[in-house]
């Protein structure tokens, strides 16, 4: 469980951010995860919950978007997405060794206000 | 790099960049290219705010970036004093701390290892790791599952490290959480013992796709286990084909003779690095 942690320093820059460009509140905070980047999405909306009462971010909206498993092919010269998350190309077979997407953890956007 | 024009800045990395040329600079007149970038990337943001506006930052910020930067800096530190690093993972009972203290004291004098190990609480690994002759520093996280690169830094400092040839840092037993810190190291080895069953790279893939090494444990026990090597091997080329597999039995001494000749021969090249490279 160290999505608590992850959710912690996510919303620790969140808000530095909001208050460095003079905004008053947080509306919503965008995440992009990747699938294996070994976080549990619905773990960080538990500890968004927990964590924003009282900060300028309360009763925002945390949405994350969830960014799939996408490997090099050599031998094929494509990329593919793996959704077994095996690192091996669907056509050829061929092992690839070269992750391009997937282990993601952004923070990618937010929407504040200023008044 | 800069999302709003693709300029090559890296994201949440303060860089300061003056005067460099876009072919139409028309185009950015609400782009300022002379701003500082350490608070990365509000080009949208207006400076005049009407009431009840609502705007959007864009931010694209690594969550892990400090991590990541510390990490980084251990990765340095290691590289100019030639040291090699492994980060030891697996889940907790693998048998990490067996397999340490059998590799120190059969590589023996051939190379001087130090040992950084973590756990929840207690100092029995490290009491047990101090039998192979070797120093330990443990690391007491509390409720933290899992070592960062900060805590390894401090540790590094209790340590005497002239000389020193290999550090193996034992992370906290946990398959899921250490996957995502970066401590620095070199080397990632991933123990699977053969009690944890052989789809363990298929239901831990985060874990097992970042492994430089898998190292089969407790090959002693396979027949009792009824372990099958060829499946374990056929997953873990699923998982992460570019892995290293070892298969090992830290207590009769099988296999360790493959795994210490690839420690020297790693720790060869470690010497020979480029201290600027990472």
């Amino acid at each position: 469980m160290h999505e608590f942690s992850i959710m912690q320093s996510a919303l620790q820059q969140a808000l530095r951010e909001a208050r460095q460009a003079g905004a008053a509140r947080v509306h919503e905070i965008r995440l992009r995860i990747g699938v294996l980047s070994g976080v549990v999405p619905d773990a960080l909306h538990f500890a968004f919950e927990v964590l924003t009462p009282g900060t300028p971010a309360e009763g925002a909206l945390l949405t994350i978007e969830d960014v799939q498993a996408r490997f090099w092919c050599a031998s094929c010269r494509r990329e593919f997405v793996s959704a077994n998350l095996y690192a091996e190309c669907p056509d050829c077979r061929h092992p690839s060794g070269e992750l391009r997407a997937g282990r993601e953890m952004e923070l990618s956007s937010m929407e504040v206000d200023y008044v | 790099m800069c999302e709003t024009c693709g300029c090559g800045l890296s994201a949440g990395i303060p860089v300061t960049v003056s005067g460099h040329d876009h072919p139409e600079p028309g185009e950015h007149e609400r782009h300022h290219h002379d701003h500082d970038h350490d608070e990365a990337h509000h080009h949208d943001h207006p400076h005049e705010h009407g009431a009840q506006e609502r705007q959007t930052l864009e931010l694209r910020h690594a969550i892990l970036e400090k991590n990541d930067r510390l990490a980084e800096r251990n990765r340095g530190f290691f590289h100019a004093r030639g040291v090699l690093v492994l980060n030891v993972l697996s889940s907790p009972g693998s048998g990490k701390t067996t397999l340490i203290g059998a590799t120190i004291r059969q590589l023996g004098p051939r190379l001087k290892t130090a040992v950084i190990v973590g756990d929840l609480a207690t100092d029995n690994d490290a009491r047990r790791l101090r039998e192979s002759g070797a120093p330990v520093v443990q690391i007491n996280t509390g409720t933290v599952c899992h070592l960062e690169a900060d805590m390894v830094a401090r540790a590094l400092k209790q340590l005497d490290l002239t000389g020193l040839d290999l550090l193996i840092i034992e992370n906290v037993g946990n398959l899921v959480c250490p996957a995502s810190y970066d401590l620095g190291e070199d080397l990632r080895v991933v123990l699977l013992s053969v009690t944890d069953g052989e789809d363990k790279p298929l239901k831990y893939p985060p874990m097992f796709h970042t492994a430089d090494v898998v190292l089969v444990s407790k090959l002693d026990l396979e027949l009792a286990c009824d372990f099958k090597r060829a499946e374990v091997a056929a997953n873990v080329r699923h998982i992460a084909p570019r892995a290293r597999l070892f298969e090992v039995s830290a207590k009769t001494g099988a296999g360790m003779e493959e795994w210490l000749g690839y420690l020297l021969q790693q720790r060869e090249a470690a010497k020979h690095r480029d201290p600027l490279s990472s």
